[in-house]
């Protein structure tokens, strides 16, 4: 539609790219936190445009939904406009995604962090347990209260996974070490702990984090979204009397407040959705059953760099850190979930 | 504005007609003149709110501001890129809302069905029904002199005990949906009868405690989706059980097509509270407590009374529409955001529709078509989904700047003098 401005009387810099070949594009829609929820549609759309700078011929775009409502036509929007690749993001777009998907049966879709049954969905999903059991050895190891935290946007499996993780990571630090860090916030057997019910206003985040640090907690991961803010903040505005752990998307990257974060349990959907849109435009047809689980051998769940912790953490922490995520590859430290994706 | 002018001298009178219920010739060449007026008024918001609207996109695309930097060079870069960017927008916005002039051919041709030509007015009813159901909620308390600004939370209350109904309870089909949709009316009434009670037995305002009870009903509801019983056991995600088909509204023009009967229960609704208002006994009472309370009082009507039942049949009406958001073809299961903003959109609609229950269905359905036009333009011109609410918000503005500040700070001033002066200044 832009081209029919930009042709004929393009400016002295020359014209733009006419659309001689046919490109192949992808397009997403991203469920309602928005383009910019700095947590899996921020991500996603990352991936799109990675794969756009792999591949010239490329094209892509992406709508928001305001509402639940807003799924299916704006999924159906994209059907009627010959997208050759649909990325729902979210979900809470499953049941949308599915009927649309059974209903076009030739087109390609996929699917971050869900699964439907129809084989033209093609299934991005994460198993961060994995990586929050690294984080939460690093925090046992870290701690000098004895005490670590973590809490939720939501008890709901996509952030319980996290905590999860990093409740076992302790566990198993205190087993191999014969200590007793003591987790807050969050107990695996009973699923029970904080949340804020809330995954945008940060004074929610710093409200469930000064609890937590007032019953001793000196190091908290926050799994709330952009709430968790509230935490990061304080922590760099304590002055060292604590720090924090961020998730999702390098911390360092997308919060102000770096010199307060050890580490981040990394969910790399940015590649995720990078390799599947260079594959579809490659020709190959994505079926549901070859959908990726991101594990740490795969690289789809990690911990970032410790950036500027690196000084402080110790030699031999760090080193027990990468032999334990061998250990995870290879099978011999078992990490479960009751969130894990299936 | 032009024509405000001329109409000016033949609306200076009003104040030796006071808003009397029996009409004398006078009165009645007064009213349809103001009524005559306001459809000016509101279609130039309509267009003024466009332009702004098309304003707004050439600053937002770096492409077209481009072409500025040598408009005194070349001018005409500047203008066909401009023309074209926003004459494209608003034709998607048409296409999405009512009418895509290529499904029409392709259905002549016989390359689509006839349901792709229906499908964009199928849209803008299915995103116009629950908005009149919160409008008349926020319109019919306006005539009562209360500013319900607690539809959200009614209609969010309404969504949850629908959904609870639709997927507890084993039902025979018809009578499921009647229990689902009664169960999202009495949830909603609830909701209302709450802040109207604390209204008439303390004088707690109505604009503090049912902004209060939207928090309450919001966090209620992320509260309840993740309980045992209510929570999806096969999904990881924040999402309910779904509702049983039986409890679900009727698909109006077959399964392809979004539109449900919620539409039809939203006129039926607005035939209701129409008649609730101009020809019941309690809808006479709650007009003169709207007018003044304290006339109304002097003359036996139960002040306290009225307010109660205001509140909680506006709650009632806000519930349905919460209903229609879950029974309906938007979504079968709660989810944090299953019932959108219907509840702020309601208040917008009721001020864009005058108060008056066919002016609101009216404005829910342009709001509705704004929305399921924003869907195509978003998606055909990349033009962000904001836009549309940034129109909706320019509409209101224009039409209601006036009105709306008279109302939030003297209510029962503006709505005794709404004939006369409100209408005469500013336009």
């Amino acid at each position: 539609m832009l081209g029919a401005a930009a042709c004929g009387k393009a400016p002295e810099e020359g014209g733009g790219t006419s659309p001689a070949a046919k490109k192949f594009t992808g397009c997403m829609v991203t469920d309602v936190g928005g383009i910019d929820d700095k947590s899996f549609n921020t991500s996603a759309w990352k991936g799109m445009e990675a794969a756009k700078a792999a591949n010239s011929n490329i094209e892509i775009r992406n709508v928001s939904s305001k509402a639940e409502a807003d799924y299916t036509p704006n999924l159906t929007q994209f059907v009627n406009q010959k997208c050759d690749f649909i990325l729902a993001v979210g979900g809470l777009m499953e049941d949308a995604t599915s009927k649309i998907a059974q209903a076009n049966p030739d087109q390609q879709f996929a699917l971050v962090d869900g699964k439907v049954a129809e084989s033209n969905v093609f299934p991005m999903q994460f198993d961060t347990a994995q990586a929050a059991f690294l984080a939460g050895y690093v925090a046992a190891g870290m701690t000098k209260s004895g005490k670590v935290a973590t809490y939720g946007g939501m008890k709901i499996a996509p952030v319980t996974i996290f905590m999860d993780g990093f409740a076992d990571g302790v566990a198993y630090y205190n087993q191999q070490k014969s200590k007793n860090v003591q987790v807050l916030g969050w107990n695996k057997a009973t699923q029970n702990g904080s949340f804020t019910n809330d995954f945008v206003k940060q004074d929610e985040g710093k409200k469930v984090s000064d609890t937590l640090v007032a019953q001793g907690a000196d190091i908290i991961m926050p799994v709330a979204g952009g709430a968790g803010q509230g935490t990061t903040a304080a922590a760099q505005n304590s002055g060292g009397k604590y720090s924090a752990i961020w998730v999702d998307v390098d911390g360092c990257e997308s919060t102000p407040n770096c010199p307060a974060l050890i580490t981040t349990v990394v969910k790399n959907i940015p590649d995720a959705v990078k390799d599947a849109l260079l594959k579809a435009a490659g020709g190959s047809k994505l079926t549901a059953d070859q959908g990726t689980i991101g594990t740490l051998e795969n690289n789809g769940v990690s911990i970032a760099p410790y950036h500027d912790f690196d000084s402080k953490v110790p030699a031999e922490l760090k080193a027990e850190v990468d032999k334990l995520k061998q250990d995870i590859i290879a099978g011999t430290v078992k990490v479960t979930s009751a969130a894990q994706p299936q | 504005m032009t024509t405000d002018t001329q109409a000016a001298p033949g609306r200076r009178p009003p104040e030796q007609n006071p808003p009397e219920e029996r009409e004398s010739f006078a009165g009645h060449f007064l009213r349809s003149l103001w009524a005559a007026n306001t459809v000016t008024v509101t279609v130039l918001a309509i267009v003024l709110a466009i332009v702004i609207g098309g304003i707004l996109i050439i600053v937002s695309d770096p492409d077209v501001l481009d072409t500025y930097t040598y408009f005194f060079a070349r001018p005409s870069d500047a203008l066909t890129a401009s023309w074209d960017l926003v004459a494209d927008a608003y034709a998607n916005l048409f296409k999405g809302a009512i009418l895509d002039p290529a499904t029409v051919s392709g259905w002549l041709h016989g390359e689509n069905g006839w349901q792709a030509v229906l499908a964009p007015i199928s849209e803008t009813l299915t995103y116009a029904a629950p908005l009149v159901f919160t409008g008349l909620s926020v319109a019919l308390a306006f005539r009562g002199g209360l500013f319900n600004i607690g539809a959200q939370g009614q209609a969010t209350v309404g969504v949850i005990l629908a959904a609870l109904a639709g997927f507890l309870i084993p039902l025979p089909p018809v009578i499921h949906l009647l229990v689902a949709l009664i169960a999202g009316a009495l949830g909603g009434a609830a909701w209302g009868f709450v802040p109207g009670i604390l209204k008439a037995r303390t004088g707690a305002h109505e604009v503090i405690t049912t902004i209060m009870l939207n928090y309450v009903a919001l966090y209620f509801l992320t509260w309840i989706i993740v309980q045992n019983g209510v929570h999806e056991p096969s999904r990881t995600d924040a999402i309910s059980r779904p509702v049983r088909s039986s409890a679900q509204l009727p698909h109006l023009l077959g399964g392809d097509l979004r539109v449900h009967a919620g539409i039809v229960l939203a006129v039926l609704a607005t035939w209701a509270v129409a008649w609730l208002l101009n020809r019941s006994t309690i809808g006479f009472e709650l007009r003169a407590v709207g007018a003044n309370p304290d006339a109304a009082r002097t003359a036996g009507i139960s002040v306290t009374r009225t307010y109660v039942i205001l509140m909680a049949v506006a709650g009632a009406l806000a519930g349905l529409g919460g209903a229609n958001m879950v029974l309906g073809s938007t979504a079968t299961a709660l989810t944090p955001l299953v019932a959108a903003q219907i509840g702020f959109d309601g208040i917008l609609v009721a001020l864009l529709g005058r108060v008056k229950p066919w002016g609101v269905a009216l404005a829910a359905l342009l709001f509705g078509a704004l929305q399921a036009g924003g869907n195509r333009m978003q998606s055909y011109s990349s033009i962000s989904l904001e836009l549309v609410t940034v129109l909706q918000a320019l509409i209101v503005i224009f039409i209601a700047a006036p009105a709306l500040v008279k109302a939030i700070f003297r209510l029962r001033a503006a709505r005794a003098e709404r004939l006369g002066t409100s209408m005469a200044k500013g336009w």
